[in-house]
């Protein structure tokens, strides 16, 4: 009984990560991508993170419950190595992502597998594997958040995110 | 004639419920059949032996009759119906003062207060044999446990009737969400089973998900996204303290659950894009790999007597349901009706597994035997997920999500019979419930 009366708030309180990008679902601040600008550098600086998110593309989309890569996602992952070889001073964290069909653990266990498609890939391409770490949200933070197909084609995606600096 | 229980709640003490009367009169509701028509009951006022525990027994007697009529197989008669007048605990019931409104089952009761702890006494009657059902009761708590011990008052009349175990006597944890779909927020929250009392045990800085309760209640395990990366915690809640379960670098840890024996957690590990099931002993810290292949092995469930595992996994090419020795081996497949299957969670009894199935788009909550035969639908929506059972295995509590931008999740209840969906009280949107055992 005792147990169950206390609320005592269990702050989340383990060290911050020294990536500066997997917290940024966390506390609900926001959303997908800085834009243009601040942080994330000018869209005009090739070396910068946001030319890697706009201009080279930090995304690729796959087909309903699968996690193969299609020709087009291999083409912006080619895209995606050749930037990080440019940039050897970068690392990224590819996110596994899914649609909201389907449940909550399942969804886990397909995003990691989406997530380590472009890994596997990248790692083919000559980035170094060290450089890379992956993360699966599952069905947790979709960007697109209507119910039909338009979106959930959207929503199953992973997601390169670039940090420079700091290798894990 | 009235037994005493002091119910000493602040002292988190073992309650023994006392072994009741042989209870084959006919005031009896075999709930197996399938209840069509609640059974009327009334429940006057409880009497207030002091002043100042008017209030009091009127807020038990509410929330005694609030539980017995939430299961749907009772049906409370209104008190502006009531012909008969309680007016004394001890005075001799009036049976045909209740038959003439067609009352099967009389709740009494008496409430005393010393502005601190509280005492209730109560009988059950069985109006049209003239007898009382079981013996008279009383509890005892403090002031902040009333909803507690109104909820052990409903569970002793529940049993009575329908000679199972109660369950209004429990609490529920969940994930309590906020904001919008793309930037849920998430954090864990624990509540009575009716929604009232709830406190939270997490801040929202981080993507919680499914938390479990021990089979004692005393501790609850989870996912957490604080790292950055999905890992496991046990987090205790007589100390507020808490634990990574494992930690290695390069995996996610996620679907945990405990076994019957407290000591022994199952869990996905995702490593290389594969993800497997893998059991930790709390006590010494062994780990143990239960599956392995490059199928996605997730949700695992023991049995109750530990001595099996339920899971799910995309050996076959999409989502079923197995049952595995619970130190690994060759998983044995029980699903095999059109569709997906996933999330499996044994019953408490043993003999049932309650499911999410998926099915040309819509989502179902379902139960099936061990061996897969008598598939039962529960339910269809959207997306329903995640069902928990009951700690007397008559109830199962899921999550149901609306579908679009302005999509919310919420929880809602269900017999196993498929009658009596509701939507279970919560502050604010909620997800993947997990019912605790029935408290000491």
């Amino acid at each position: 009984m005792k147990l169950f009366t206390k609320s005592l708030l269990l702050v989340g309180a383990l060290a911050v990560s020294a990536c500066t990008d997997p917290g940024r679902f966390g506390g609900g601040a926001g959303g997908f991508g800085d834009g243009a600008g601040g942080l994330n550098g000018s869209v005009n600086d090739p070396r910068s993170p946001a030319y890697f998110q706009q201009t080279v593309g930090d995304r690729v989309l796959f087909a309903v419950d699968q996690h193969a890569l299609s020709p087009e996602a291999m083409a912006v992952l080619d895209g995606q190595a050749q930037w990080l070889m440019s940039n050897p001073e970068y690392t990224a964290i590819i996110e596994g992502h899914a649609d909201e069909q389907g449940t909550r653990e399942y969804n886990v266990a397909l995003g990691a597998r989406r997530a380590n498609s472009v890994f596997e890939y990248l790692e083919s391409r000559g980035v170094a594997s060290n450089r890379l770490r992956t993360v699966s949200y599952g069905k947790e933070r979709p960007i697109e958040i209507c119910s039909t197909e338009v979106c959930y084609a959207k929503n199953r995606r992973s997601v390169t995110v670039v940090t420079a600096g700091l290798s894990s | 004639m009235l037994r005493t229980v002091l119910l000493a709640l602040a002292l988190a003490s073992p309650f023994t419920v006392p072994t009741a009367f042989a209870q084959d009169g006919p005031l009896r509701i075999e709930i197996d059949e399938g209840v069509i028509e609640p059974l009327p009951f009334a429940a006057p006022t409880f009497i207030a032996e002091t002043p100042r525990a008017a209030a009091l027994a009127e807020e038990i007697t509410r929330i005694v009759a609030a539980d017995l009529a939430g299961t749907g197989l009772f049906r409370e008669i209104p008190m502006a119906a009531h012909i008969g007048r309680i007016t004394s605990f001890d005075s001799p019931v009036q049976y045909a003062d209740w038959r003439a409104i067609n009352a099967q089952a009389l709740v009494t009761g008496a409430v005393n207060t010393d502005g601190t702890n509280i005492t209730v006494k109560f009988r059950l009657f069985d109006v049209f044999s003239n007898a009382p059902l079981g013996d008279g009761l009383q509890f005892g708590g403090t002031t902040a446990s009333l909803r507690r011990v109104a909820h052990k008052v409903a569970d002793q009349v529940y049993s009575r009737i329908t000679g199972e175990g109660g369950y209004f006597d429990s609490r529920v944890v969940y994930v309590a969400e906020s904001g919008p779909k793309n930037a849920r927020q998430k954090r864990l929250a624990v509540m009575d089973y009716d929604g009232a009392n709830t406190s939270y045990l997490t801040d929202a800085a981080s993507i919680v998900l499914a938390p479990r309760f021990s089979p004692a209640g005393d501790r609850v395990l989870y996912t957490s996204y604080e790292t950055g990366f999905p890992r496991i915690y046990a987090l205790n809640l007589n100390q507020m303290t808490r634990r990574a379960l494992d930690d290695q670098p390069g995996t996610m840890t996620f679907a945990p659950r405990f076994a019957p024996d407290g000591n022994t957690v199952v869990f996905s590990l995702s490593q290389g894009g594969n993800t497997d099931i893998y059991s930790l002993n709390l006590a010494n810290g062994s780990r143990q790999r239960l599956t392995s292949g490059a199928s996605i092995d997730t949700a695992p469930s023991f049995s109750p007597d530990g001595r099996f595992i339920v899971y799910e996994s995309d050996q076959s090419g999409s989502q079923q349901l197995y049952i595995m020795p619970a130190g690994g081996g060759e998983g044995r497949r029980i699903s095999f009706g059109k569709g997906r299957y996933g999330t499996p969670v044994w019953s408490p009894r043993g003999d049932q597994i309650a499911f999410t199935k998926q099915y040309q788009g819509r989502f179902h909550i379902g139960v099936m035997r061990t061996d897969g035969s008598e598939e039962r639908l529960l339910t269809a929506s959207f997306l329903d997920e995640g069902p928990t059972w009951s700690p007397n295995g008559r109830v199962i509590m899921f999550t149901r999500e609306t579908a679009g931008a302005g999509g919310a999740p919420a929880l809602y209840s269900v017999d196993i019979t498929g009658r009596n969906l509701r939507r279970v009280s919560t502050v604010g949107a909620g997800s993947d419930p997990a019912w605790s055992p029935l408290l000491p």
